[in-house]
């Protein structure tokens, strides 16, 4: 393999407000390989592709594209420099057919008034013989996900890419979907072609590339070749982090004549969650981890009748329990955080107060209207109780900062005293204070004898805060673990699906 | 997995484009049931099959169908545009008041269709560059355009008994009695459908509909596909206007009101999509079509006018509904 350097990346800084996503970042790719860059959720991998990509502007550092420093404003410019950006969303227009969706930019570009459809097509066979035979006349809505994969991969390369960036590529392709896309990676890689390839699977990690990059905490950690690590090496890397005594303390594995709460019974949604089987105790925190993509959110939403499910039974208290809407879940007590605060949870143009009361008017209401002295009540019992700071409660949700926002939308779901609460990130993209408040507040709720359910994409948190904890992997449970079990490594084995 | 040879994506030439969205499912259907209705009308009615009925149903949608290639247009760039009506009769007014103070008819045409495009360029800039959409911008400007009819005539018609008759023929003429404002739709609509399929330009709205950033990221200037898109079916509603004032002979500042509607109608039963990307100048031509011939057939049965909206809105609503059960069962 030569030395050549295609791309080098030196000391990138990127903050976001609240967040330093990139801290010093190097990152060098040969010319012909597949290299891979992997770390945690939130370890800057996105962020640096961006940057990469033109997408974001860095506030430190700097970019070599064969050697020569550039400043690449938008991914146009990237494009022109010869780097290809296939997202995990298809960038494709889907009305449009295959033949013209590779060929968009140079239609734009060509004087002509009228587009030759016949040497389009016939272009268009032949940049896809190569790679995967496709109908250059299809629709590219009508084509199946890896095929549109092909169709990006091909565009970029109609745009003479040097240097391709897939991200997570295979997150949603099949088996043999798979093994295609990477038969066409390695004919790239042997035509000269650079590839970064970013993944979670540690198995293609060390099947299909050259040299893998970690990133941790937004820091680089180092490179390696393939050839001479091992994936736990890797895993190792991935991780490497002490956890202090930032967390409240554990209830500890559950009794044996612990109370079953809620029990759930092989619930199944085709290609969302299949098959999952669990307890939650009384008092306990049951965590749900796994990669972006896993099935948990979706799992969480089955179980209080905000996704559709296939199969599978729910038992509530030594009870079956028929969740046909949430309003069926409500009634019974449980409720659900969403991860998405923003869109999803908060009335964010109205006050806090009838943020928290909007759960159930009827608790708030006398005679049928709504009662605004019983609206303030409310409010400041679970403010107070929850620590929320405001000037008044008639202030609009937009105004608060994130930790405060998620505090209400507590709240709101503490207004019906539940029995089960799920929540979905609850901790996401708020400050360090706030966070450890809302730990210690999901202690105290579980202390009491509320069952919580906790998703999180932090395994710190998961490992700081959960008593057992789920593993998922591509939406199959993959093991509960508790105890000591409960490490990063174990978790990440399990998650990427080293077990299976 | 999708596997063709060479051989026949080269087999795939221009000619059958045409044909292929003849027997694509939508307009097949659409010339189908318009058969349909043709039929069954011959034989409740001895007069449909006669040339006058035929011409007046003719007539009635060749110039609505003008309005309705450019709304083809701004549908498939994923906006619509609600101020057609009243810009049309914008032409229409300032074509006949600039022709009562003595300007050359045709001049006075050409001033008002130009005001038309006008206005389409400044709708594409409030929804591109100040970043409306384009429910807000073209609600807005069907009240101000509607408004400045009204101002200008103070609110009665213009009669336009004087214009010279070169002029009227537009409107009036026929060729081999066929109508003369026949040729012109048709000449429009085969050039656009023509263009739409084939010109570098109209592939551009396609891209822009059917995914915008897809389309930046091609290198496409967005914002300058919209602007043109707006301005090209105010344009032609324009255009619609003064073929209006040439067959009226007069100017009537009321006139068009509901027309967004039915033209937004025909385009979607023909086939397009509100989200963008998808439309063809030909299914659009046909959803007018079956509208009119319903109208028309309607008339002819003595059917009260106070029950078109609601058998037309019927019409859109099942055409619709079909469309997307269809869609969402190939999908899943």
């Amino acid at each position: 393999m030569s030395e050549e350097l295609v791309l080098e990346v030196k000391g990138i800084d990127k903050s976001f407000p609240g967040t330093k996503a990139l801290s010093g970042v190097n990152f060098q790719l040969r010319k012909g390989e597949i290299h891979a860059v992997v770390g945690e959720n939130g370890a800057g991998k996105s962020t640096l592709m961006n940057v990469i990509d033109g997408v974001y502007t860095p506030d430190a550092g700097q970019i070599f594209i064969n050697g020569r420093p550039v400043e690449i404003k938008d991914p146009l410019a990237a494009q022109r420099l010869g780097i290809g950006f296939v997202h995990q969303e298809i960038a494709l227009c889907p009305d449009v057919t295959v033949a013209e969706n590779l060929y968009m930019a140079s239609i734009n570009a060509s004087k002509a008034w009228l587009v030759n459809y016949r040497e389009l097509y016939a272009k268009t066979a032949r940049a896809l013989e190569s790679l995967h035979p496709i109908e250059a006349h299809k629709k590219v809505g009508e084509l199946s996900i890896s095929n549109q994969q092909v169709v990006e991969i091909a565009k970029a390369l109609t745009l003479d890419c040097r240097i391709l960036i897939l991200d997570e590529p295979t997150a949603v392709l099949t088996e043999s979907e798979t093994e295609a896309l990477f038969d066409i990676m390695k004919k790239l890689r042997d035509q000269g072609i650079s590839i970064i390839y970013i993944s979670h699977r540690m198995a293609e990690v060390f099947g299909q590339c050259d040299r893998v990059s970690v990133l941790r905490d937004g820091q680089y950690i180092g490179t390696y070749e393939v050839a001479q690590t091992t994936s736990t090496a890797v895993v190792n890397k991935m991780v490497g982090r002490e956890i202090g005594d930032l967390y409240p303390k554990k209830a500890g594995p559950p009794a044996p004549d612990a109370e079953v709460l809620l029990q759930v019974r092989g619930f199944t949604n085709q290609g969302r969650f299949h098959d999952i089987s669990f307890e939650l105790f009384k008092g306990e925190i049951l965590g749900f981890s796994g990669l972006v993509g896993a099935g948990r959110s979706e799992l969480a939403k089955a179980i209080c009748g905000l996704y559709p499910k296939k199969s599978g039974e729910l038992i509530f208290k030594g009870r079956p329990l028929e969740v046909r809407s949430y309003e069926d879940a409500i009634g019974q007590g449980i409720v659900y955080l969403t991860e998405d605060r923003k869109t999803e949870g908060l009335f964010l143009e109205m006050p806090i107060s009838n943020n928290i009361a909007a759960m159930d008017l009827r608790q708030v209401s006398t005679r049928g209207l709504i009662d605004g002295r019983r609206i303030q009540a409310l409010a400041n019992r679970l403010s107070a109780k929850l620590n929320i700071k405001y000037h008044s409660l008639l202030q609009l949700v937009s105004s608060l900062s994130g930790g405060n926002q998620q505090k209400v939308l507590i709240a709101k779901l503490l207004s019906i005293n539940p029995a089960v609460i799920i929540m979905d990130e609850p901790t996401r993209g708020i400050d360090v204070g706030a966070k450890s408040e809302i730990h210690r507040l999901l202690r105290e709720l579980a202390g009491q004898g509320i069952g919580v359910i906790m998703i999180s994409s932090e395994l710190p948190e998961v490992i700081g805060m959960c008593d057992r904890v789920l593993v998922m992997h591509e939406g199959r449970p993959c093991d509960i673990i508790s105890g000591d079990q409960i490490t990063e490594e174990r978790i990440i084995q399990l998650a990427s699906g080293m077990c299976v | 997995m999708d596997s063709v040879g060479t051989v026949q994506t080269e087999k795939y030439t221009n000619a059958n484009n045409f044909f292929k969205a003849i027997r694509g499912f939508r307009e097949g259907t659409l010339i189908l049931i318009i058969l349909a209705v043709c039929i069954i009308m011959s034989f409740v009615s001895p007069y449909f099959f006669t040339w006058p009925n035929l011409k007046a149903i003719l007539l009635s949608f060749s110039t609505e169908g003008i309005v309705v290639v450019g709304m083809t247009l701004i549908l498939v760039v994923g906006g619509f545009d609600l101020s057609v009506g009243s810009v049309m009769c914008l032409a229409m007014v300032i074509g006949g008041k600039l022709f009562l103070l003595g300007v050359n008819p045709w001049l006075a045409s050409l001033i008002g269709i130009a005001v038309c495009s006008l206005i389409g360029l400044i709708m594409g800039v409030f929804v591109t560059k100040v970043g409306l959409n384009f429910f807000i911008t073209t609600l807005a400007f069907m009240g101000i355009a509607r408004g400045l009819c009204f101002v200008i005539t103070q609110g009665t018609p213009l009669s336009l008994f004087a214009l010279p008759k070169a002029f009227k023929f537009i409107g009036q003429g026929t060729i081999y009695s066929i109508p003369f404002t026949i040729f012109i739709f048709g000449i429009i609509v085969v050039a656009s459908d023509y263009l739409m399929r084939k010109s570098s330009l109209a592939r551009k709205v396609f891209y822009t509909g059917s995914n915008e950033k897809a389309a930046i990221f091609s290198g496409i200037k967005t914002h300058r596909v919209k602007i043109v898109t707006c301005i090209l079916c105010s344009t032609l509603a324009g255009l619609a206007g003064i073929i209006y004032m040439s067959r009226f002979g007069a100017s009537i500042p009321g006139f068009g009101i509901g027309l967004e509607l039915n033209a937004i109608s025909a385009v979607v039963i023909g086939g397009a999509s509100l989200t963008g990307g998808v439309g063809t100048v030909l299914g659009s031509i046909l959803g007018i079509a079956l509208l009119q011939t319903i109208t028309g057939s309607m008339v002819l049965l003595d059917v009260s006018p106070y029950w078109q909206d609601l058998i037309r809105g019927g019409i859109l609503l099942g055409a619709v509904s079909l469309d997307h059960i269809r869609h969402t069962r190939k999908r899943s």
